[in-house]
């Protein structure tokens, strides 16, 4: 057929042949070809993938990644499991029936366990009709758990494609909130905004004033929009004792055109030279921050 | 030392409970789905109730550096409204291979009317079709009677003895259950059923062979710490380790271990993809250090 998912599927398909065994093959092979059938098959099918195919890490190679991207733009199956993308499969699978779907996908989401609710939101991209989905997407990102939350804020470009600002802003409070990565979340430079910024300006103040640290990639958002008003914070920023927090000021600095900024930067020389030699970014503040404790 | 507590309703406690129940040694936990005090007017509330079993709390206790495990039944109290019991029947097959699902439970008699058993009966089939192990909850009332015929209507359908665990055990039943070849499961309370002085006394007549301790703490007055409490007791008794270590761990793990959800490496060695999942990364694993003394997701939990 050609679609987008049937090609998405193929690949899946073809990952997970590569780690399976014989067994588990023909397993997957069969439910698979029953998926878009009853549902009562699909439902078990997906309920039963973990007990019959195992939870290893999906093994994937750059040029693994290379043809996810080029099937989908955006589709990042790095970090995926061998029972997440057999259920996603499954999932595509009974998506060729693209009217019944989304009623399908609503009702297991609503039935579903820890590890099926982030494959079911990791799959997002995939399945058609991408417009239906922005409600429950909303939902996941409303989670107090912490790994589905990321689901769908991580390396998961449904919510820039299709979140309205206000969903948007949401979903990056949230991620801050919880301590989540913003450097993971696709296309985060594209979707800031001014409301945002000004959100988190905000939100920094009040932990200012409880006495609590923030995460310097907060300041990623701010950098485009500083005004006059923020100039103080960015001060603080700029001369904090914490390295990373120092780092992020320089990085959000040059980003605005105020000269207010420009005077700023200059009191970190040695920043602007290590930024400048590509030795510290938003992406090495990131993976400073996620290094294990 | 390290316990299991193989009966206890967690989403009736607090984050106190998990934190001092993980300073107290228990590594893993199973929450039964039972009665929730209030009766429930339609299935929907049981389809909320079995996703947080096997979603939120799940997730919760992971945060105290506890591994969650639940069974899933319809208990023998709501199996009284029979359109409602009816409805539930329906929807359990698609909770029952859920993660961390271990039993088809706790299911079995409370006033053992007609209703009760029927939906019993129909859980046992359920649970042989989908080769399941079953957790049993013995009537409080005409409790010895109650707890042989739980048994004769297992055998009846064709469980195995090995695969059914009988909850709720005092000193009248435990003799039949052992003979029989059933784990014989104890709940401790503070003011009913076996008390922690009790307990000792069991082990120190029957030994520790398939006997399971447990606290069926809930929303009633009861004890979360009431296994670790008992092991202590028991070492204070002069109660061998081995025994201790069996009534208050191998066993539970042995017991539900068949089930192919339950196990050790699960707490002393989680996948990297349950860690990710649930653990979110290696503090909880290394250190043993409940999650909490990180506030901020703490204080979303409490606003949201």
């Amino acid at each position: 057929m050609g679609s987008l998912q049937d090609k998405c599927l193929e690949l899946l398909r073809g990952w997970l042949a590569r780690q399976l065994d014989a067994a588990a093959r023909a397993w997957l092979d069969e439910q698979l070809a029953k998926a878009g059938k009853a549902d009562r098959d699909l439902y078990l099918a997906i309920g039963l993938a973990p007990r019959k195919l195992g939870k290893a890490d999906l093994e994937l190679g750059p040029e693994d990644l290379t043809a996810a991207d080029a099937a989908r733009r955006g589709w990042n199956p790095a970090g995926w499991s061998v029972d997440q993308a057999s259920r996603v499969a499954l999932l595509l699978a009974a998506a060729r029936d693209e009217g019944a779907f989304p009623a399908k996908l609503e009702q297991l989401c609503n039935t579903a366990d820890v590890r099926e609710l982030i494959a079911f939101y990791q799959g997002l991209p995939l399945y058609p009709n991408q417009e239906v989905y922005v409600a429950r997407a909303g939902e996941g990102a409303r989670t107090n758990m912490k790994a589905v939350f990321e689901a769908v804020a991580h390396r998961n470009p449904y919510p820039a494609e299709r979140f309205d600002e206000h969903t948007w802003n949401q979903l990056v409070l949230k991620a801050v909130f919880v301590g989540s990565s913003l450097n993971a979340i696709h296309e985060f430079d594209r979707r800031r905004n001014e409301d945002l910024a000004h959100t988190l300006v905000d939100y920094a103040h009040e932990r200012w004033a409880a006495g609590r640290t923030i995460t310097p990639e907060l300041w990623r958002a701010v950098g485009p929009f500083i005004d006059e008003s923020m100039l103080d914070d960015m001060k603080r920023v700029a001369e904090s004792y914490i390295p990373a927090e120092r780092q992020a000021g320089v990085l959000a600095l040059r980003e605005s055109g105020m000269p207010g900024a420009k005077t700023l930067i200059t009191l970190s020389p040695e920043i602007v030279s290590e930024v400048e030699a590509g030795r510290v970014s938003w992406e090495t503040i990131a993976s400073e921050i996620e290094k294990p404790q | 030392m390290k316990v299991i507590d193989p009966h206890i309703h967690m989403s009736a406690r607090t984050t106190d409970d998990y934190e001092a129940m993980a300073a107290a040694g228990v590594v893993a936990v199973i929450e039964p789905a039972f009665w929730l005090g209030q009766p429930r007017t339609n299935v929907g509330s049981f389809i909320d109730y079995y996703s947080s079993l096997i979603g939120w709390e799940r997730f919760r206790a992971a945060q105290f550096g506890i591994a969650h495990y639940c069974t899933i039944g319809l208990n023998s109290k709501e199996a009284n409204n029979e359109a409602l019991a009816e409805e539930v029947m329906d929807i359990l097959p698609r909770f029952l291979t859920k993660e961390g699902v271990v039993a088809v439970g706790e299911i079995g008699y409370d006033e053992q009317s007609p209703l009760e058993d029927k939906y019993f009966r129909a859980q046992l089939d359920l649970a042989r079709e989908l080769e399941m192990l079953v957790m049993i909850h013995t009537p409080h009332r005409d409790k010895k009677k109650g707890t042989t015929r739980s048994m004769d209507v297992a055998l009846e359908h064709g469980l195995e003895p090995s695969r059914v665990v009988i909850d709720h055990n005092n000193e009248e039943t435990v003799r039949e259950v052992l003979d029989r070849g059933f784990w014989a499961a104890f709940t401790i309370y503070p003011k009913t059923k076996m008390g922690n002085e009790r307990m000792v006394e069991v082990v120190r007549q029957y030994g520790s062979e398939r006997i399971i301790v447990d606290s069926s703490a809930d929303w009633g007055v009861s004890d979360p710490l009431a296994v670790p409490k008992v092991a202590n007791l028991m070492a204070q008794r002069g109660i061998a380790e081995h025994d201790i270590h069996m009534s208050c761990y191998q066993n539970a793990l042995d017991a539900y271990g068949q089930s192919g959800q339950f196990n050790e490496a699960d707490w002393l060695n989680p996948a990297a993809i349950d860690q990710r999942t649930l653990f979110e990364g290696n503090s909880v694993l290394r250190g043993q250090a409940p999650r909490v003394d990180e506030d901020e997701p703490a204080k979303d939990v409490a606003v949201g």
